[in-house]
């Protein structure tokens, strides 16, 4: 006779739905739209089978949606393989099977294939809400294996409680495996070649327009931390790209290499430490003006601290900078001459003006005083919502419009010292940062996010001007929430004003924080220093592959032995049951040999009536746990001996 | 679960107590047997009740019966049918046998020869019959009931072990009680009541009974505790031999019957034991004289194992 397969319920299978959902539901923040759709079809289908007890559907109906769901993806990415085209169908064929789901094999199958998909997750997000989605997912999950594992144990508290022991359990071995596992020097996630699209972050070139867009992103840039006591709000200036080519529109990186900058000290090095988010551009974000450079960086000639490669994942970087400083005071021709030059044609009344207050200023410092003056004293309007500009922006700007932005009023600045024939430039970068008193850790966001300019003076070289500071002094000061009017465009999560909001926010950037630097950042450098500590400094990959090994292999076979010499008492009931016997022996009472508990109950009935309703309901709730697998009489067993015990000790 | 199914038969074991006074036990295991979807054969002498027994479980179970009387001179064709030549058609045509029943009631199988009795026994293991080269299905359920008079009487041919261990239980019936002797000579039931007897269930209704006797429910304890019987059997010194894997079945699929009369969903040792001795008593061979095991020495095995 053919045994059949054991049957799936209904329970187990909306568990099974209920668990594949919730281990697919955050591909769906990145899945192209009809690929979303579809899975939530196929998802509910699988739902109304299950609610109205349908059959699978045929055969041939699987195939032709195998091949829909294949085809589709082909058509959004052109391929099947790599990350996003691997995930999409992982996740097309998960919802697939859970409309095929005869019987527990196929339930396994789901479950296995949620296992895997929950790493997927990795490749696209390692924050701490992920990884505590990951962990309900995963405790589902694996409620549901036991589930199909004992049929018979429906109890969902019973069932959670259990998974959560197994997951539990598997702790101490996670742990080992995170500390000791050989570590490569890179990420924890090596991702594939399409991961690195749609990243926020500077650009390399600047348009009006551009840093209003990036600045309405709460998303954190970097975080720093501070050795030394930290610096002024207003003296921040965490330097990107410098931006020395003018086309008219856009401004852009002079092409090529200048020589390195001569940089002559005048305060001593600041020193702190900066966890730069993934931006996938190479500069670091370095106060003015760098010392000391971390090794694999180098100084452009424009002062900007460069990474040898891009930045495609979080990093931690170490700097010294010294606030006061002078910067190429003999500065060559050509790069003077470079930052002088302007498109031939455009902005006519802006090179009018220009020249005109130049020749009534006595020195090039004075003139950047009457510029900076006129921003300060003229209606002009510091806004995210600046009007369009029309051909000849910079004249609109300055004599019409006179609502901007800090790139507005950077680019228009350096425009004007141009006109009048003195170097100028304009640098893009950060300004500012919170201070989390939480952590003591400086949070830099897109929203701080800044353009300014300098120009080059004879004698004291380039020099920092933020014309934004004469415009909007509160936006150097406090930051952009304070400087901006009320009813921009901002985030939500830097608006928070009120006191519990904002300690709130601070809690949770912590923790986040505290997750990224210990449990993200824990890399080779930091294993090293563990190992370090535990008296073993020259660890390399292959001790370390055999000191895991060997204790993994003691602990498997720790774990057999103790399996092997608990296996006969090892079931709680039955635990629970010797231990009624030997509280019956002190009273002189003796299972038989071979004797059935009925059989004993029966028995001791007819000798020891006062005995007999306790030891009857021992003997009825163990042979439900015992014989009947329903776990959920455990608790009731439990009671019961322990009421023996205390009625035969009395 | 099991307790609204397992009513209807209940009523069953009820009127099959009235007929064969004063032994419940045996009906019991009987209908097991039956609920197990296993053969049972009754030994006993003549006289004990054997064919009443065999007789009324068929009428109350609504079951197709047929009877053979096995004889020295019995041939496999009398079981199985013969195909005869039709001289209108010109073509031989099949006249089945007693064997297409739903119940075949094979009286005192132990006189018939050893040939005819494997005719039979085939018929048993694999469900159908094969005739003049031609293989026919026999109907579903198909039981075998066999009664057989203890072997040392003249005339007979003992069936050999490995045709034995196609029965799943092997009964006795014994000398009613004095009691229940008294009603009988009193005349208050008559053993031809059966032919009056109705039936209680139709043919439709056992095979989903046995479906849900097949759920009731065993745990791993409850296999461990077989598995440890099993090797008990193989390893004791009065036995010749121990149970077969299919003996263990056998046991298993008895033990659940036999809970699911108890109106249980699951198996308890106390089933096991219950049936234990109807299942093994007549595959295992004492090492003393060489015949069944006796019911006893299974009892001291019982005793022997301990319940894990």
């Amino acid at each position: 006779m053919k045994t059949p397969p054991i049957a799936l319920d209904r329970a187990a299978r909306y568990g099974l739905l209920a668990g594949a959902l919730i281990a697919c539901l955050p591909h769906g923040l990145h899945l192209p739209v009809s690929l979303n759709l579809l899975a939530a079809l196929l998802l509910l289908a699988a739902f109304s089978q299950i609610h109205q007890d349908q059959a699978a559907p045929s055969r041939w109906l699987l195939l032709l949606l195998v091949g829909s769901c294949c085809a589709l993806i082909l058509f959004e990415f052109r391929t099947l393989f790599g990350r996003d085209a691997g995930v999409a169908t992982l996740v097309l064929f998960m919802s697939l099977k859970l409309l095929e789901m005869r019987s527990a094999r196929d339930g396994f199958v789901v479950i296995t294939l949620g296992y895997f998909l929950l790493l997927t997750h990795y490749f696209y997000s390692q924050t701490l809400l992920t990884g505590l989605w990951l962990i309900g997912a995963l405790w589902l999950l694996t409620a549901c294996m036991i589930r199909l594992q004992s049929p018979r144990s429906t109890a969902i508290t019973l069932l959670f409680r259990q998974a959560g022991r197994l997951g539990l359990q598997a702790l101490p071995l996670m742990l080992l495996l995170y500390l000791l596992f050989p570590r490569v020097d890179g990420p924890l996630w090596g991702l594939p070649q399409d991961a690195h699209a749609g990243r926020t972050g500077l650009s390399d070139t600047l348009r009006m327009g551009h840093i209003s867009q990036l600045v309405q992103s709460g998303d954190i840039a970097f975080r720093v931390r501070f050795d030394d006591p930290p610096p002024p709000r207003q003296q921040l200036y965490w330097r990107g790209p410098v931006l020395e080519r003018f086309d008219g529109e856009t401004w852009h990186p002079a092409s090529g290499d200048d020589p390195p900058p001569r940089i002559e000290v005048l305060s001593p090095a600041l020193r702190y430490e900066s966890t730069l988010e993934a931006h996938g551009k190479r500069w670091l974000l370095a106060l003015d003006a760098p010392g000391a450079l971390p090794a694999n960086s180098r100084l452009d000639g424009r002062m900007t601290v460069l990474a040898k490669d891009n930045l495609d994942q979080r990093q931690r970087w170490t700097f010294a900078s010294h606030l006061d400083y002078r910067l190429n005071s003999i500065e060559m021709p050509h790069i003077r001459q470079r930052n002088q030059q302007l498109p031939p044609r455009g902005n006519p009344r802006s090179r009018a003006l220009a020249v005109d207050w130049r020749q009534s200023e006595k020195s090039d410092q004075a003139f950047v005083d009457r510029v900076l003056r006129h921003f300060a004293e003229q209606p002009f309007y510091y806004t995210l919502q600046p009007p369009l500009l029309g051909a000849d922006a910079i004249d609109d700007f300055l004599f019409d419009r006179r609502r901007g932005f800090c790139e507005h009023y950077a680019a228009s600045f350096v425009f004007l010292m141009r006109a009048a024939g003195i170097p100028a430039r304009i640098v893009g970068g950060y300004q500012g940062g919170e201070l989390n008193p939480l952590d003591n850790y400086w949070v830099i966001r897109q929203s701080d996010a800044h353009a300014w300019s300098e120009v080059w003076l004879s004698d004291r070289g380039w020099v920092r001007v933020d014309p934004t500071a004469a415009v909007a002094p509160s936006r150097i000061e406090h930051g952009i929430v304070d400087a901006l009017p009320t009813g921009e465009a901002l985030p939500a999560i830097i608006q928070l004003r009120g006191d519990w909001a904002r300690n709130l926010r601070h809690r949770w950037e912590a923790l986040n924080n505290a997750w990224n630097q210990h449990v993200l950042g824990y890399d080779l450098a930091k294993q090293r220093r563990l190992l370090a500590q535990l008296g073993w400094p020259e660890a390399d990959w292959r001790q370390l592959s055999a000191l895991l090994a060997g204790l993994g292999g003691l602990v498997v076979l720790g774990l057999t032995l103790w399996a092997l010499y608990q296996r006969p008492s090892g079931d709680p009931a039955s635990r629970l049951w010797q231990q009624a016997l030997r509280q019956l022996a002190r009273r002189n009472v003796h299972l038989a040999p071979g004797e059935t508990p009925n059989t004993f109950a029966h028995r001791v009935a007819q000798a020891h009536p006062d005995l007999a309703p306790r030891l009857n309901r021992v003997v009825d709730h163990y042979l439900q746990v015992r014989y009947g697998d329903l776990a959920q009489a455990l608790p009731a067993l439990r009671q019961a001996v322990a009421e023996l015990a205390r009625w035969s000790s009395r | 679960m099991s307790m609204s199914t397992q009513q209807p038969f209940q009523a069953v074991l009820n009127a099959c107590n009235e007929i064969l006074l004063g032994k419940p036990q045996e009906t019991r295991l009987a209908s097991a047997c039956l609920l197990a979807g296993g053969h049972l054969l009754i030994e006993d002498l003549p006289g004990m009740g054997k064919t009443t027994l065999a007789h009324s479980l068929a009428r109350l179970l609504g079951l197709e019966f047929a009877r053979i009387q096995f004889t020295s001179d019995l041939l496999p064709a009398d079981i199985i049918g013969v195909s005869i030549f039709e001289r209108e058609h010109s073509a031989f045509r099949f006249i089945p046998g007693p064997i297409f029943s739903q119940l075949l009631l094979a009286d005192e199988i132990n006189r018939a020869s050893p040939k005819t009795q494997s005719a039979l026994l085939e018929a048993m293991e694999e469900g159908q019959v094969t005739a003049d080269g031609q293989t026919r299905r026999l109907p579903h359920p198909f039981f075998v009931i066999a009664t057989q008079n203890p072997s040392h009487q003249i005339g007979t041919f003992p069936l050999p072990e490995s045709q034995l261990d196609r029965f799943l239980m092997r009964i006795e019936l014994g000398y009613p009680d004095r009691q229940a002797e008294r009603a009988l000579l009193a005349g208050h039931v008559t053993r031809s009541s059966t032919g009056r007897t109705l039936p209680l269930l139709n043919a439709e209704q056992l095979p989903a009974l046995q479906a849900a006797v097949q759920r009731v429910h065993v745990s791993a304890a409850l296999i461990d505790y077989l598995q440890a019987l099993l090797e008990a059997t193989r390893q004791h010194p009065d036995f010749r031999h121990g149970l077969s894997p299919r003996a263990g079945l056998g046991l298993l699929a008895a033990a659940r019957a036999w809970a699911w009369l108890d109106g249980r969903d699951r198996v308890l040792p106390d089933d096991v034991q219950a049936v234990l001795p109807a299942v093994a008593c007549h595959r295992l061979r004492s090492n003393r004289d060489g015949q069944a095991a006796h019911p006893e020495e299974i009892a001291q095995l019982l005793r022997q194992v301990a319940i894990p």
